[in-house]
């Protein structure tokens, strides 16, 4: 099936085959391998892409779903070499250690922002991140760096 | 110091390129006609094979190859191996029943490798995977630990009566008895130690490569240890000529032990790509990595200590049995062992330890190290005894531990369990600890909870652990079939920029910015021009890897050992280009000075000097780039106190952990945010053993927790904000004076977790994973 879709702000137009997941789509067809397959149940969301600026994991959906979408993965956050302010965040609060979740958590972080504001309480971001996991940092920097982030992008 | 240099919170190096997506995983590198590979696994968790019928498999579109044991067994590829050899209470080594790559004959565990299928698509290789069909004639399974070895039960391997790998006690029996007999009191547990899966969240992935002109083998893989990978699969395993084979482990997301063993997948994968003359990948989904990675843990124990009447431990006994799994990875043997026994001393003066461990095969997946392998069991054991003890004494739980320290002026202690502590000062920790909790003050919140109808409780464990494996004669003597020293290259360029070549690999460890802080602070470089390369044996010289917190207190001191080669080799070309002598040469802060006067060279001037030696001291060869070894004299003895504060809802069993302290002894830290980045991760992986982490098999051998719906990982509202300082002592045998510190979080809390758990609820134990359901019906119990 042919879909069309805006990727990281480029139009896309490609050949997927019906079964074929989002994330499969990303990463093998368009090569973008910043998006993670963490497990196969929809709990790890090392998979998150924000689809229409909400926050999606791209392994619960089907590529020809995100037919007409506008996907933003984590390869589309930084302008050139600049970290967009949540990345920034992670980075200076030691937010990620072997970095596979990492993508995940800033894609979640964002989406906390959107429907949270840029003043997140520490409950709040523990309690949002439920569908996210980690098995290196402990999440006490994942959540410093979102909230971090949040103010940042309030700036 | 250096601005950069050791002792500062240096942003990471590597997090640029993980932050913009730009991290090379294993399953993100593509080569030009690669295939895909999917195994064929047993249903079964004890079976034999009596036939294979590939023909539909081998029919169906896009498949390659479907490729099985016999295949493998007529290529004389195999079997796989396991490393360390423990001698049986009858003289004889443990018993090591053969690994084969891909079954033959029989099968063992569910998730063991039947068949590989290659095709041209990964679904199509799956699709294919179904039509493999395998004719098993089921056979009873051996699932339970704790029964594994009695009498009239199903045998696995022939070669292994009873089940039984080994029996191994270890200790002076009849002394141990003596104490016990004489003693005021004696205390015991009986508890068992859940397995778990290890989970590092990049599930394990290779992708071989085979080049027919150079008759060389390329694989990227998911390891830890890279040159380890290509030592066994080379030289125990027929892969390839070492010289032959590379091995890259590109970046991996995250190890905890888990991608330290030479698996299978990556033995077929390396064969099949040159089988098949195509690259070939295997990417694991998250239920293949619970079936067939290996697990951690899986005691069921005994111990016992004998007291004086004022609380003092005169002797202690435990007896454990271990479950390995099916076959034997690549270190089990060790697990339960070596690096299990020698931590009974805790931080204790105990002068009499006895222990028997009967190592047991069972129908599970294999079981090897995981995050403090064997250390997290030992360190259990002993604190929940410890609390038993108080409670049976009437002593407070932190006054009973110090009674029984090691005192600091007692260092370097010998221990009566074979290992020599460095340094340590562990009243120190649990004053500060005790300090930084508010210990004075828990009566009050107890109270307070209770008005709330919760009941509040306290816990303490301090812990004393192994790393920086280590001293090579040591390991040797042990049965260890490795030398586990490291190595490190400091290379200058001649434009004065330093790539650094290490034996350790990085997996979430921040090595790029550690190791560059070290060279900073030593050569004076800047940080930005220095790179640190790891994990490809076609880069970097033999290294053994990163595992047991070895990292910094091994490979970080081989590199500053190339670096003062450096340091003395530029004296004598700063001598020369200054026209000074060698001996009145100085270098500090990066820069040759002649003592005395204000003649001064910049080190990277002397290493545009010994790349460009127009004007060159005589006898002196060109080029400025070191190596150096080191074998360290003893492990590294990182030791802390770590209390938790939980409150229970006795009506629901709900545990909440409401605070958390650790004061760890670490040595120096190089770099403090990274060593609390590691603090915090251990210990969320220990609150995962203590309260969620069960890896459960049925009667029949099947894995009913194999994904993330019914294996509960610690999510980020399963921890409180953690409270963490350092009461740091200097280890006298390490030049850097640093020890380790990624392991001692999962080391210390879950018998932190557990004591304050059995405190709140008044119950004398409580096991892991405390759920609310096991927590409910101790509290039922209890009252």
């Amino acid at each position: 099936m042919k879909i069309d879709l805006t990727v990281n702000g480029r139009a896309v137009a490609e050949e997927v085959e019906p079964r074929t997941l989002l994330v499969e789509f990303l990463r093998e067809q368009l090569r973008l391998t910043g998006t993670h397959v963490g497990c196969d149940t929809s709990q790890c969301g090392a998979c998150v892409v924000m689809i229409d600026g909400k926050s999606v994991k791209s392994c619960t959906m089907l590529a020809v779903m995100a037919d007409g979408c506008d996907v933003t993965t984590i390869e589309g956050l930084a302008s050139g070499a600049e970290l967009h302010p949540m990345q920034q965040a992670f980075m200076d609060n030691h937010g990620l250690q072997c970095g596979f979740c990492t993508p995940g958590m800033v894609m979640s972080g964002l989406d906390i922002v959107n429907r949270h504001g840029n003043e997140p309480d520490d409950a709040t971001v523990r309690r949002e991140l439920s569908g996210n996991i980690c098995r290196c940092t402990g999440y006490q920097n994942i959540v410093k760096a979102i909230r971090a982030g949040a103010r940042a992008m309030g700036e | 110091m250096q601005e950069n240099g050791i002792g500062a919170s240096v942003r990471r190096k590597e997090d640029q390129r993980f932050l913009l997506g730009k991290g090379r995983y294993t399953d993100d590198i593509n080569v030009e006609g690669q295939t895909y590979a999917c195994f064929v696994r047993s249903p079964h968790a004890h079976a034999e094979i009596e036939g294979i019928d590939a023909s539909a498999a081998t029919a169906a579109p896009g498949v390659v190859a479907v490729l099985t044991g016999d295949d493998l067994a007529a290529d004389g590829i195999g079997p796989l191996i396991c490393g360390v050899t423990v001698t049986s209470d009858d003289g004889q080594p443990h018993r090591a029943p053969a690994h084969p790559a891909l079954a033959q004959g029989k099968v063992n565990y569910v998730g063991d490798h039947v068949a590989i299928v290659i095709a041209e698509s990964l679904t199509q290789a799956r699709d294919a995977a179904e039509l493999v069909e395998v004719n098993y004639r089921p056979l009873p399974a051996v699932a339970s630990t704790a029964d594994a070895a009695n009498d009239g039960q199903q045998q696995i391997h022939e070669e292994a009566p009873n089940n039984i790998c080994f029996n191994w006690p270890f200790g002076d029996k009849a002394a141990n008895d003596e104490a016990f007999a004489g003693a005021h009191k004696v205390s015991s547990i009986d508890l068992v130690n859940n397995r778990m899966v290890t989970n590092p969240m990049e599930p394990r992935a290779a992708l071989g490569e085979y080049n027919s002109g150079t008759e060389e083998i390329t694989l990227h893989l998911t390891t830890q240890n890279p040159h380890v990978h290509r030592l066994v699969l080379a030289a125990f395993n027929q892969l390839a000529p070492e010289h032959k084979l590379r091995v890259v482990g590109p970046d991996v997301g995250g190890g905890f032990g888990a991608k330290i063993f030479i698996y299978a997948e990556e033995l077929v994968v390396g064969w099949a790509c040159r089988k098949v003359n195509r690259p070939v990948k295997w990417t694991a989904d998250r239920t293949e990595a619970f079936l067939s990675d290996a697990h951690g843990r899986d005691h069921v124990t005994r111990a016992e200590m004998a007291l004086d009447e004022n609380g003092k431990f005169l002797a202690m006994r435990v007896i454990t049995t271990a479950n390995l799994g099916a076959y034997l990875s690549t270190f089990a043997t060790m697990v339960p062992s070596y690096l299990y026994a020698f931590l009974f001393a805790g931080q204790y003066t105990t002068p009499l330890i006895y222990s028997e461990v009967k190592a047991v095969f069972t129908n599970t997946s294999p079981v090897d190290a995981s995050r403090g392998a064997g250390r997290p069991e030992a360190t259990y054991l002993l604190e929940r005894l410890v609390d038993v003890c108080a409670a049976d004494m009437g002593l407070d739980p932190a006054e009973i531990r110090r009674r029984n320290f090691i005192p600091k002026d007692a260092f370097p202690y010998q221990t009566p369990v074979v290992q020599c502590y460095d340094s340590g000062d562990y009243e120190a920790a649990l004053d500060q600890a005790m300090e930084l909790a508010d210990y004075a003050g828990f009566d009050a919140r107890a109270e307070e909870a209770r008005g709330r109808g919760k009941l509040r409780g306290i816990g303490f464990s301090s812990y004393v652990e192994a790393c920086g494996i280590a001293p090579s004669a040591a390991v040797g003597q042990l049965g260890g079939g490795v030398g586990l020293w490291e190595s490190a290259q400091v290379r200058f360029n001649p434009t004065g920029n330093v790539q650094v070549f290490t034996g350790t690999h990085s997996h979430g460890q921040g090595h790029e910015t550690t190791f560059a802080q070290l060279v900073c602070d030593q050569l004076g470089v800047p940080f930005e021009n220095i790179e640190v390369i790891h994990g490809d044996t076609a880069k970097t010289q033999f290294g053994m890897g990163t595992y047991g917190s070895r990292s910094l207190a091994v490979g970080g001191v081989a590199i500053a050992k190339a670096c003062d080669k450096l340091i003395a080799k530029g004296k004598k070309i700063a001598a020369h280009a200054m026209e000074a002598a060698e001996g009145d040469i100085e270098f500090a802060g990066g820069n040759y000075t002649v003592a005395g006067t204000d003649k001064a060279m910049n080190i990277a001037e002397v290493a545009f000097n010994a790349y460009v030696p127009h004007s060159y001291p005589e006898g002196v060869e060109p080029g400025f780039d070191e190596n150096a070894f080191f074998d360290p004299m003893n492990f590294s003895f990182p030791a802390g106190t770590h209390i938790c504060e939980v409150e229970v809802d006795p009506a629901t069993g709900e545990v909440e952990i409401v605070d958390y302290t650790a004061v760890d002894d670490f040595g120096k830290l190089v770099n403090p945010m990274i060593v609390e980045g590691q603090v915090h991760g251990g210990i969320v992986h220990g609150i995962g053993q203590a309260l969620l982490e069960g890896c459960h098999y049925d009667k029949d051998g099947q894995l009913v927790t194999a994904s993330y719906m019914d294996y509960a990982m610690p999510r980020a509202d399963n921890a409180p904000e953690f409270k963490i300082d350092y009461a740091p002592t200097d280890p006298p045998h390490n030049p850097l004076g640093v020890k380790g510190c990624g392991e001692a979080g999962a080391i210390g809390a879950p018998p932190a977790i557990i004591n304050a758990i059995a405190n709140a609820i008044g119950a004398k134990h409580v096991e892991m994973p405390a759920t609310p359901e096991t927590v409910w019906r101790a509290c039922q119990s209890a009252n």
